[in-house]
């Protein structure tokens, strides 16, 4: 049970705070309710090109790293497709130094040309070390393609091309900021060795002040229902072949989505899972298979992906996989089954919440979701999910006409 | 309105007391040491098994990792999809790893499952048998998973330096081939199992809210199985580094990047300088803060990222600078690495950059011992390398007082361009 407290300033900033007297440090966890499925598709990669700069200096003070270094602390930051995330511990004494500098770049960055110009090169290397120079780097790309026709999720959080980061200005930059960096999209979790008075002064202190901006209203293109199967094939210089499959699903907010991440745990969730019990052990076609889901905000996609063993013939190993489908939409899981996949979601979660920094990161994701005490009554949903509810959305998913295929296969 | 221009006040982290919580310690029937931090705020655990069996020990290459992979492929009462299956269930995590010197299982699971965990732990040090289909699987699977990491410059580059520090044929410096995976057969993994498992030396490590009567079921379950009875002999083996130091390797002509190493031998945790290197190491490359990160990356932008860090082994280690760097500038990158070296060597550090980096150490030391399974994590690592928390106090008061002189000096002592290993896999 992670127990908080919430508070909202005039500006519109979200402040939520947990206390955890246990640790001598205190957590600082900004989430922007902004990310890669907000950007204009000529310009794709912006909003992870913008979490570098947030590091380049803001309107006050030159440099974040060094100070929070100088008060003991470390930080880090994420983008993904629907947020960017900022997260930094410390010292608890030296808590005010974490609001002086994330509100600081809350109010205004300094907008350098050379940090611009830095930042870009640096993306472009990241480009290359995750998705150029690896095999296999580009199938989300490819992938994502495949799936969507209208919604933003159609591009990678790196960028649909190198060329959209290289080509960022300025104007852009700042546009982008004023649009998306401002108190009313923004969520501020506290956590630690704090009080909520503390918190609550040091919140209208450093943050107060900030105007609040506008709040921005999301109306990205619903991606159409897909009534066809999609299927695709590249070659490319890997050693072995491999499938990609992705099905539609729903939201993170919808009812279904707990029972839709049970059956993603149930076909390929580790070493007892159906499908690598059955097509890497028993019939020996994959090296590896994974079913999973991107838990995405909007309507977003379940995956399953295998790298075949060598000489296995590709549509022999697709085959095998559907036959696995088959049985999961047509015959009803065990109860024990289920049971299980349920005792680990309950295992996940409790290894989670084990440090403070993931509490804090977990309550503002939640409160994104539209509350933060979901973070204590999730499970619950887990549990009431039922076999019947497995067997229902197996069969609305997991359909050849909502399904994308890739075979992604080895030259020569 | 607060004034932006000045940082607020802090507290210097190295005014902390930092403490480094001691684990309680109790004994199996059989002599077998279990160290506990029982402390937490959620309802879960971690156990360690580390047995004497990394492949210092093997005869043949891979003997060591392939009977730690395959211990839970089946015992004489279960199949490997029951073991999964059983664990699953209970919502635990079995893990295992195996390393240089040692080989580990590790459960993780709610403290509430262990009693129902333990005994099948308990199975997979006594009746594990080595299924003939488990190591074909296995075989296939890693020569497969081989061959695409080979496709990568960083893979190719990490098996080198290592290759160059050690020699190829050191526990250090070896590396896997496609035949070393066709040379293993079941009798191998079989007979390394009885000698360094069932009759093996074993440690264990526990952290997270334990159950009252966690002495009682951890000796019920493994103080009477033989661990700890017979001798391990420890054999010798000789470094042989690589004669020649700076290496290009083409991987793939094509490709976009290009992974560098530079790497020298370096001593291990019982040196006296080791304390100070660490220190030094952080300022040169050890954290985002470091001279190479803010020269390389966020000035030049010719990486997403460069690090340095202390490569530990228990018989000796190395000093390394790893990072993957677009194609045409990683002789620019080397060189810059080289610039950094210079510049310790003979340059003045500033006080304000060396209070940064005291600072951050200690406030990442405060944060690092936070939880149980962190300070186990401590823990194991001073007890495997044959040390006690003196040495961790010790670390603490170097990172406190070292003086730019003293960090000068150990960069002169050990960052000469001309005692390291250079690489680079394009």
């Amino acid at each position: 049970m992670v127990k908080f407290e919430r508070f909202m300033l005039d500006n519109g900033l979200k402040v939520l705070v947990h206390t955890d007297q246990s640790t001598p440090m205190a957590v600082v966890n900004v989430l922007y309710d902004v990310g890669a499925r907000d950007e204009d598709e000529q310009q794709t990669g912006f909003a992870h090109l913008f979490e570098h700069l947030m590091f380049g200096g803001s309107v006050n003070v030159p440099d974040y790293d060094d100070p929070l270094q100088v008060a003991g602390g470390e930080n880090n930051a994420y983008t993904t497709n629907d947020l960017t995330n900022y997260y930094c511990q410390l010292p608890s004494e030296n808590l005010e130094t974490a609001f002086w500098l994330e509100s600081d770049r809350m109010l205004s960055l300094a907008f350098s040309k050379k940090s611009l110009d830095v930042q870009r090169k640096v993306v472009c290397e990241e480009f290359k070390e995750h998705y150029i120079n690896k095999p296999y780097g580009d199938v989300w790309h490819i992938m994502r393609e495949l799936a969507f026709k209208q919604h933003p999720y159609r591009w990678m959080t790196i960028g649909k091309e190198l060329s959209h980061v290289e080509n960022a200005q300025l104007e852009d930059v700042k546009r982008f900021f004023f649009k998306h960096y401002t108190p009313c999209n923004a969520i501020l979790v506290v956590a630690g060795n704090v009080s909520t008075e503390q918190v609550r002064a040091l919140a209208e202190k450093w943050f107060g002040e900030i105007p609040s901006g506008e709040k921005y209203n999301r109306s990205l293109p619903v991606e159409p229902e897909q009534n066809e199967e999609r299927r695709m094939t590249v070659h490319r210089k890997v050693p072995a072949d491999a499938i990609y499959k992705t099905w539609h699903m729903c939201s993170r907010l919808d009812d279904d989505y707990y029972a839709t991440d049970l059956l993603t745990d149930i076909l390929g969730g580790g070493a007892s899972s159906r499908l690598y019990q059955s097509l890497v052990k028993e019939q020996q076609l994959f090296t590896g298979i994974n079913c999973y889901h991107f838990g995405s905000l909007d309507a977003g996609l379940l995956a399953i992906d295998g790298q075949l063993v060598k000489g296995v013939d590709i549509k022999k190993a697709e085959d095998a996989i559907e036959a696995e489908l088959d049985k999961i939409r047509h015959s009803i899981v065990d109860e024990r089954e289920l049971q299980k996949v349920q005792n680990k979601t309950e295992s996940v979660m409790a290894f989670e919440d084990m440090s403070v920094m993931n509490r804090a990161g977990s309550l503002a994701f939640y409160e994104l979701l539209g509350d933060g005490e979901l973070m204590n009554t999730e499970f619950k949903k887990y549990q009431d999910v039922t076999v019947q509810d497995l067997k229902r959305i197996a069969n609305a998913v997991l359909q050849p006409s909502n399904s994308n295929t890739l075979w992604y296969l080895a030259e020569n | 309105m607060p004034d932006r221009s000045k940082a607020p006040h802090i507290k210097d982290a190295i005014e902390y007391a930092i403490e480094l919580k001691k684990p309680e310690i109790f004994s199996l029937d059989n002599g077998v040491k279990v160290y506990n931090v029982n402390a937490g705020t959620e309802e879960v655990v971690q156990i360690e098994w580390i047995f004497k069996a990394g492949n210092w020990f093997e005869k043949s290459n891979n003997i060591a990792s392939a009977t730690n992979f395959l211990i839970k492929n089946g015992t004489t009462k279960k199949s490997a999809y029951e073991i999964n299956e059983y664990v699953d269930f209970y919502g635990a995590y079995l893990n295992r790893s195996c390393y240089n010197e040692t080989a580990v299982v590790t459960l993780h699971c709610l403290s509430r499952q262990l009693e129902s965990l333990l005994p099948l732990v308990q199975e997979l040090f006594v009746e594990a048998i080595f299924p003939e289909e488990e190591l074909h699987i296995f075989r296939q699977n890693m020569k497969q998973k081989l061959e695409v990491n080979l496709k990568k410059c960083d893979f190719v580059a990490g098996r080198k330096i290592d290759e160059f520090l050690f020699g190829a044929k050191h526990p250090y410096g070896v590396y896997s081939e496609m035949s070393d995976y066709d040379a293993l057969d079941v009798a191998a993994l079989r007979q390394y199992y009885a000698t360094y498992y069932q009759q093996g030396h074993c440690t264990i490590f526990s952290a997270g809210i334990l159950p009252a009567n966690y002495a009682t079921l951890m000796n019920e379950n493994f103080g009477n199985l033989p661990f700890n009875q017979l001798p391990i002999e420890t054999p010798e083996h000789l470094i042989a580094p690589a004669e020649q130091k700076k290496w290009n390797i083409i991987n793939d002509p094509e490709g976009v990047q290009g992974a560098v190493r530079i790497a020298r031998p370096f001593p291990t945790r019982h040196h006296p300088d080791f304390p100070k290197v660490q220190v030094l190491n952080t300022l040169f490359g050890g954290f985002f803060g470091s001279r190479l990160m803010n020269n390389i990356r966020e000035d030049k932008g010719y990486t997403y990222g460069i690090y340095s860090f202390l490569v530990n082994h228990i018989h000796g280690g190395a000093w390394m600078i790893s990072t993957e760097a677009g194609r045409d500038v990683c002789g620019a990158t080397v060189q810059e690495v080289y610039n950094e070296m210079q510049a310790l060597r003979e340059g003045d550090i500033d006080p304000e950059e060396i209070l940064l980096v005291k600072n951050y150490l200690i406030g990442t030391l405060l944060g690092d011992l936070d939880g149980p399974f962190h300070i186990i994590a401590r823990w194991k690592n001073l007890v495997l390398n044959g040390l006690d928390d003196s040495f961790f106090y010790h670390s603490v008061d170097t990172i406190k007082n070292i003086t730019a002189d003293e960090l000068k000096a150990m960069a002169n002592k050990y960052l000469n361009p001309e005692e390291f290993y250079e690489l680079v896999v394009v």
